[in-house]
C-alpha cells in the first residue's frame, strides 16, 4: 500500500470534519476524493500531506509511519487549489525551489538543477515561459507550473487540492485528459480532491466518495456508478430519478415494469438511460406526457411529466441517443409509454 | 485632452489637484526659494559650511536614518505579531500602535525625556547596568525618532502581511524548505517593498521631527542639536535668510533621499516580479 490512512478523526471545535476514516491506496493509483463541500475531503488531503494534524489515527506513506513527521520530511508533492506559486519568482525559480532548498550535501549542482527544471517545464509543455512571473500566466499555465514544481522534488505521493476548480470549463476539459496521461507516464501515486463527480469519473482510476466526514464508498468509477452502495452515492454520482413507494402510485410503477416481487427496499433510483420510452398508440396506456427535451451532445435528455398518486405532477428524466429519439418523431405534449429497465433499491 | 476619457471628472479632479498642490506645497516652497535668493551664493555656501550647521545636518539625518532602520526591524516584528498570532489584549495593543500619531509630539518628548533621563525609570537602570546615558545625548534623539517612526512601519507592513497568501508558506514547506528558508526566500521578499516604504516614511518624518526631539536631545551645539532647532534659533535671531537657506538645503536633501528610496523600492519590486 502506498498510502494508508488508519482511523483518522479530526474535529474543528464541535464540528466533526473526519470521523474515523480508514483508507488504503495501492501504488500507482490516481484516486479522487469526491464529495460535496464540507464533507472533509480537503481536510483529509491536508492531513495526509502533513499540513494539518489529525486528532486521532495514523498515516503511513510507503509503509512509513509519518503521522508525526512535518510536511517537509514527508516527500509529498502538493498542488494547491489556487496554486500558491511564489509570485516574486520566475517560473524557473518556482520549479527550482524544491531543489535549491535541499541541504548542501543532497543538492544538485546548479547546472543539473537547470537541466532538471527545463526537463520538467518541457514535461508540462511550458519551457518557453521559464522567465515569466506567475502573474503573467493564465490559470491553466499556473496550474501546470504548480504541478511541475511539486514534481521537481520527486515526491513518492502527489496530492492535488481541487486541481481544476479555479479554471474555466474548456481549459478544465483539456487539463483533465492531460493529467490522466501525465499520471500514466509518471505512475506516481496521486490523490486529488474534487466536488465534481464528472471530473472524478473521467480522471481517476479509483474514486472515494466522502460525505459528512465518512467514506460512503470506494471503488473504480464504473463500479461506483453501476453499483452504488447507498442512496447518497447513487444521487451524487450521475443523474438519477428517485421513486419512493410511499409517494408513488404502485399501479403506475407496476405498469412501468418497476414494481416486481424481488424489490429490496422502498426507494428506487433509476438512471435516465434505464428508462425506455415509446410513442403511445392506445390512449388508455399512455400515462406520461413529454414536456420538453435538451440536447446533451450525442444524447437527448427528455423531461416527462406524470401525475403523482395525490394528483401532483412529477418530473421523470430519461436519456436516449440522438438518432433513436429522432426516429420516434415525438413532439412536446405527446403521450408516451415508459418502461424502466433497471433500478437500484434502497431503504 | 480632446479624446474622451473613460473615467468621468478628469478636468475638475486635475484642476483641484493642481490648485491644492500650488496653494499648499508649491507656493510656500517657492517663497522659501525666493527668500534664499536674498543671499549671494557665497553667503549661502558660508552658512552651509558652518561647522555647527554641518554637525546638525549629520545629527538630524544620521539619527533619522538609524531610527528608521530600528523602527523597520521592530515594526516588522510587531506587525508580524499582530497579524499572525492571537493573544489577549491584541486589539488594545493594536490601538496603542497609533498613539504616536495622535499624541502631541511635545508631550511625547517630555514623557520620553522623563523616563530615559539618567534618574528616570528606565534611564537609571540603563545607566547603572550599561553605563549608557540615553536622554540629553544623540542616543536620546534616536529613541524619540523610533517612537515617532514606529507606527509608520507597522501600518504599512500590516495590510501587506494580512494579504500574504499563507499557502505560499505551506508550498515552501511541502517542497522541503525549513521555516527559516520559507521566511527568507518566500515571506521576506513579498513583504520587503512595504517594509522599505514604511522605513522611508519613518525616515522622512524623523528628519523633520521637532517637538518630541528637543525635550530629550539636550540640544548641545555640535553634539545633539538637530536642524529644525537650528532653524528656529536662526529665526529667533531674525536671520530669516539664514533659516531659509538651511530649510531649502534640508528640503533638497530630503527630496534626493526619498527619490533614492523610491528608486530602491522600484528596483526591489522589479526584481521580485511585482512590476
Amino acid at each position: 500500500m502506498s498510502i494508508s490512512v488508519n482511523h483518522i478523526s479530526k474535529h474543528f471545535g464541535a464540528f466533526t470534519a473526519l470521523d474515523n476514516i480508514s483508507l488504503e491506496i495501492p501504488e500507482g493509483e490516481l484516486v479522487a476524493l469526491l464529495g460535496p463541500s464540507g464533507c472533509g475531503k480537503t481536510t483529509l488531503l491536508r492531513i495526509i500531506a502533513g499540513l494539518e494534524q489529525a486528532d486521532q489515527g495514523d498515516i503511513f506513506l510507503k509503509g512509513d509511519k509519518v503521522t508525526d513527521k512535518p510536511v517537509k520530511n514527508r516527500q509529498i508533492g502538493f498542488v494547491f487549489q489556487h496554486y500558491a506559486l511564489f509570485r516574486h519568482m520566475t517560473v524557473f525559480d518556482n520549479v527550482a525551489f524544491g531543489l535549491k532548498v535541499k541541504p548542501r550535501r543532497d543538492r544538485l549542482s546548479d547546472a543539473d538543477i537547470a537541466k532538471k527544471v527545463h526537463a520538467l517545464l518541457e514535461l508540462v509543455q511550458l519551457d518557453w515561459l521559464h522567465d515569466r512571473y506567475p502573474d503573467q500566466l493564465s490559470g491553466g499555465q499556473r496550474q501546470r507550473i504548480a504541478l511541475a514544481r511539486a514534481l521537481a522534488v520527486e515526491p513518492s505521493v502527489l496530492l492535488l487540492d481541487e486541481p481544476f476548480g479555479a479554471l474555466d470549463a474548456s481549459v478544465r476539459k483539456d487539463l483533465r485528459q492531460w493529467l490522466r496521461n501525465l499520471h500514466h507516464d509518471l505512475n506516481v501515486t496521486s490523490i486529488f480532491v474534487t466536488h465534481d463527480q464528472e471530473e472524478a469519473m473521467e480522471v481517476a482510476s479509483q474514486v472515494v466518495v466522502l460525505n459528512h466526514g465518512r467514506i460512503e464508498q470506494q471503488g473504480a468509477p464504473g463500479d461506483i456508478y453501476d453499483h452504488p452502495a447507498n442512496a447518497f452515492v447513487s444521487r451524487f454520482i450521475g443523474q438519477t430519478n428517485v421513486f419512493d413507494l410511499d409517494e408513488h402510485d404502485a399501479d403506475w410503477l407496476q405498469t412501468a415494469g418497476l414494481l416486481t416481487a424481488q424489490q429490496k427496499g422502498k426507494i428506487a433510483h433509476v438512471r435516465p438511460h434505464d428508462i425506455v420510452i415509446e410513442k403511445s398508440t392506445a390512449d388508455s396506456d399512455a400515462f406520461v406526457t413529454l414536456k420538453d427535451w435538451q440536447h446533451l451532445g450525442s444524447l437527448i435528455r427528455i423531461e416527462l411529466v406524470k401525475s403523482g398518486a395525490a394528483g401532483q405532477a412529477a418530473s421523470v428524466y430519461a436519456e436516449m441517443p440522438n438518432d433513436q429519439f429522432r426516429r420516434l418523431h415525438l413532439n412536446r405534449g405527446d403521450k408516451v409509454e415508459l418502461r424502466i429497465r433497471h433500478a437500484h433499491w434502497f431503504h | 485632452m480632446a479624446q474622451s476619457n473613460i473615467m468621468p471628472g478628469f478636468r475638475p479632479a486635475i484642476s483641484f489637484t493642481l490648485v491644492y498642490l500650488a496653494l499648499i506645497v508649491l507656493i510656500p516652497l517657492s517663497a522659501m526659494l525666493l527668500k534664499t535668493f536674498e543671499l549671494s551664493l557665497d553667503e549661502y555656501w558660508a552658512i552651509l559650511t558652518n561647522p555647527r550647521v554641518q554637525a546638525s545636518f549629520r545629527i538630524s539625518f544620521g539619527a533619522a536614518l538609524i531610527a528608521a532602520f530600528v523602527a523597520g526591524v521592530f515594526g516588522f516584528i510587531i506587525a508580524w505579531s499582530l497579524v499572525r498570532y492571537t493573544f489577549p489584549g491584541k486589539r488594545l495593543f493594536d490601538a496603542l500602535i497609533d498613539l504616536p500619531f495622535a499624541l502631541p509630539t511635545a508631550v511625547a518628548g517630555i514623557v520620553l525625556a522623563a523616563i530615559y533621563e539618567p534618574r528616570g525609570w528606565i534611564g537609571k537602570i540603563v545607566m547603572d547596568t550599561l553605563d549608557v546615558q540615553i536622554a540629553y545625548k544623540p542616543l536620546g534623539i534616536v529613541f524619540a525618532l523610533i517612537f515617532i517612526g514606529l507606527p509608520f512601519v507597522v501600518r504599512t507592513i500590516e495590510p501587506v502581511l494580512q494579504e500574504f497568501d499563507t499557502a505560499m508558506e505551506e508550498a515552501a514547506a511541502s517542497l522541503g524548505a525549513t521555516r527559516l528558508q520559507a521566511f527568507v526566500k518566500v515571506i521576506l521578499p513579498n513583504i520587503l517593498p512595504a517594509t522599505i516604504t514604511g522605513v522611508a516614511l519613518a525616515f522622512a518624518r524623523g528628519v523633520g521631527e521637532y517637538g518630541s526631539v528637543i525635550f530629550i536631545a539636550g540640544n548641545m551645539p555640535y553634539i545633539s542639536e538637530i536642524v529644525p532647532l537650528l532653524i528656529i534659533t536662526k529665526l529667533e535671531q531674525y536671520d530669516y535668510a539664514g533659516a531659509t537657506a538651511i530649510g531649502l538645503t534640508m528640503l533638497i536633501l530630503s527630496f534626493l533621499l526619498l527619490l533614492l528610496i523610491n528608486g530602491l523600492q522600484w528596483w526591489v519590486r522589479r526584481r521580485s516580479g511585482q512590476l
